[in-house]
């Protein structure tokens, strides 16, 4: 066992993998030498050196076409992109390029890849390097999406995302990386595609990811000092969807509130509550209850932030008025 | 012009190739005005010799990646036609049995991996599997083909310093038939020379070659993926020619001055090269029996694509995934 934080746990999880495979490498900026803007590939670099974990140019394009180019022949690569935002930049790439190929190829080429990236807020970065992008992901056919919310999961899941054979684009939390756990040592190997039940309770159902996991802990914590009592389930993965989770969490109480960071418009919670809607409707005791960022850019000032993304306060407050509603 | 090392044979199946593009080509304009060819096509009508000159000098298991002109690049590498004008019908015996369409031919198994319908976009591709030989040190070369017009994008100028700084084995080649769509590449492009005058600026050598000489092309080709595979860089070789249809479908390209049409179709590539080969020994007869088997063999490709199936509800959600589904919830 060992304490561990989130920002190390992926170069656990990385290290893990690239001693495993020699075809597994390591490409984006100022994540070599330096070990990322966000210290998530410290050590890396000496251990594997600078063939396998290599530096690249400001040229996001660049980075994840030949992360695809390299994946379609044999290779699996981890590319970084540093804030999520950026993706603004390279979506052609993710989208028309690596998302499409196989299927318009009728199954000819494979893309064994992993494009991690630092996502969402809480870092007072303002709205061009705090956005929550896993819906944009999300809706694109042929990507796999992942969030994880701790550094155990972040070891398990970046393995999966590894030794997956289709691309994974993997989400992580910038609020996280600073937070720890004691994770055991040896292999970790965790599955996409299996959401977790983190708290169990008969009220209502959470279903929620990333920073917003333990937000949602938290609240539960303070909601069942009034009675209400929360499961809370960790999605983890977006795509593969652990829907049968999900479905079964929500029927067991009766109660669906999604936690979101993403901006309100089509975040992953719409989807998750339109399944539910459909399949679960005569089980619901009340409606279903998004809480999530308003439709807005992120501000900067920490008060407003704070007031954008969902906080504990909001949470509790949100899921106290619809219960006692 | 250049002096080839190419002996007659070897020159004999440089035309071959260009007439079999040539040929096909033409079979597929018929067929989009017959209605068997849907959507989109875009023709390499008298750009043969670019896609036949580099086919030759590349290694089997080098690595093409095309743009949506991508038939003759496709073809050159051995692809047969019958898969290649069954994708274009939307037929099960296409090579991507009608999933990919005209604009993404791919057949990994001869080395073409993918045509792209993004301008730019498989610039950066390219160097990825360029990386991706590098690593394995398996020697291939990877060849990336693009238009004039490509070179004003952000994603072109990106992959030249990816590759320059990585040294990755790649060429980049810019077809440059001095039109984008409709409108004349000199006319929106800072340089005269769109690929050649940015060389330098990636650090590589401007060069520049007769886009309709088959065999300046070869030497060009081979000098550059030779380089590549010895470990010395990428290249970049810009080739002028000609577009001598529209851009699309059934554009009659219109808004070019006839002087330049009929200036460009004296240069036609393969007339050239018919003439070259009798004073360099070949026969008559020798030359159009060359003609007559393409045809042979086009009008074959044209009836089996024709004889495909239609595509069923059992392709639609197939292989968005590697296990071959398109599940994304349990
Ligand atoms: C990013 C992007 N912008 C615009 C287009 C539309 N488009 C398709 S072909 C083309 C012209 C490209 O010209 P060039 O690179 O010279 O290639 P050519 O068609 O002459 O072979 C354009 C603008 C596109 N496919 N992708």
């Amino acid at each position: 066992m060992a304490q561990l934080t989130f920002r190390e746990a992926i170069a656990r999880g990385i290290a893990q993998e690239m001693r495993r495979d020699e075809s597994v490498l390591m490409i984006g900026e100022d994540i070599g030498a330096a070990g990322g803007v966000f210290k998530g590939t410290v050590g890396l670099f000496e251990e594997f050196g600078g063939i396998r974990v290599r530096d690249t140019p400001i040229s996001e394009q660049a980075i994840l076409g030949a992360a695809m180019g390299a994946a379609m022949t044999g290779l699996r690569p981890i590319a970084e992109i540093m804030f999520s935002d950026f993706f603004a930049v390279c979506w052609d790439i993710v989208v028309n390029e690596i998302a499409k190929s196989r299927y318009m190829t009728n199954g000819q080429m494979t893309f064994p890849l992993v494009i991690r990236s630092g996502n969402g807020g809480g870092l007072r970065f303002g709205a061009q390097h705090s956005q929550s992008v896993e819906n944009w992901a999300m809706q694109v056919p042929g990507l796999k999406v992942v969030v994880p919310s701790n550094a155990l999961d972040v070891i398990g899941l970046m393995a999966a995302a590894v030794r997956d054979p289709d691309p994974v684009i993997f989400l992580e939390a910038k609020a996280l990386y600073a937070t720890k756990m004691e994770v055991p040592d040896g292999e970790i190997v965790d599955t996409l595609g299996s959401a977790k039940v983190v708290r169990k309770g008969s009220s209502a159902t959470i279903v929620t990811i990333g920073a917003m996991v333990p937000r949602s802990l938290a609240a539960a914590e303070e909601l069942a000092a009034q009675g209400i009592d929360c499961t809370v389930v960790d999605v983890r993965s977006l795509i593969p969807l652990d829907t049968q989770t999900i479905l079964r969490e929500v029927s067991a109480t009766g109660r669906l509130f999604t936690v979101e960071e993403n901006p309100r418009v089509l975040g992953w919670g719409a989807e998750i509550s339109s399944i539910v809607a459909e399949e679960l409707f005569y089980d619901l005791d009340g409606p279903i209850v998004r809480i999530t960022t308003p439709h807005i850019p992120l501000p900067a000032a920490d008060a407003l932030e704070d007031m954008a993304i969902p906080s504990v306060s909001r949470i509790v407050e949100e899921i106290s008025r619809s219960m006692n509603g | 012009m250049t002096i080839s090392s190419l002996d007659l044979d070897a020159k004999l199946g440089l035309y071959r190739s260009q007439v079999e593009l040539r040929q096909f080509e033409k079979r597929a304009y018929d067929l989009f005005l017959e209605n068997y060819v849907k959507g989109t096509s875009h023709l390499s009508l008298g750009q043969e010799a670019i896609a036949a000159g580099f086919a030759a000098a590349m290694r089997e298991d080098d690595y093409t990646f095309a743009t949506y002109r991508g038939h003759a690049h496709t073809l050159a590498r051995g692809v047969p036609m019958t898969g290649v004008l069954a994708e274009l019908m939307g037929r099960t015996n296409g090579l991507m049995a009608g999933k990919g369409g005209s604009m993404h031919l791919t057949s990994v198994e001869h080395g073409v991996m993918g045509s792209y319908a993004i301008i730019g976009a498989h610039l950066p591709i390219a160097c990825g599997a360029a990386w991706s030989a590098q690593y394995r040190g398996s020697g291939q070369v990877a060849v990336c083909f693009f238009g004039d017009g490509t070179t004003n994008i952000g994603a072109f100028h990106e992959a030249l310093n990816f590759a320059a700084i990585w040294k990755l084995p790649v060429v980049f080649v810019c077809e440059n038939n001095l039109w984008m769509e409709y409108t004349r590449t000199s006319e929106i492009t800072a340089v005269e020379h769109p690929a050649a005058d940015r060389a330098s600026a990636y650090g590589l050598e401007s060069i520049i070659v007769d886009g309709n000489d088959v065999d300046a092309v070869f030497e060009v080709a081979k000098k550059a993926i030779d380089r590549a595979r010895a470990g010395e860089g990428p290249s970049m070789i810009e080739a002028k020619t000609y577009r001598q249809a529209g851009h699309s479908r059934a554009d009659p390209g219109k808004y070019r001055p006839d002087e330049e049409v009929a200036e460009w179709l004296a240069k036609d590539p393969i007339p050239m090269y018919h003439a070259r080969l009798l004073a360099e020994g070949a026969t008559e007869a020798q030359l159009s029996e060359i003609d007559r088997a393409v045809a042979a063999m086009v009008d074959l490709a044209t009836e089996e694509a024709k004889a495909g199936e239609t595509p069923g509800a059992d392709l639609l959600m197939k292989d968005v995934w590697a296990d071959g589904g398109s599940a994304w919830r349990n």
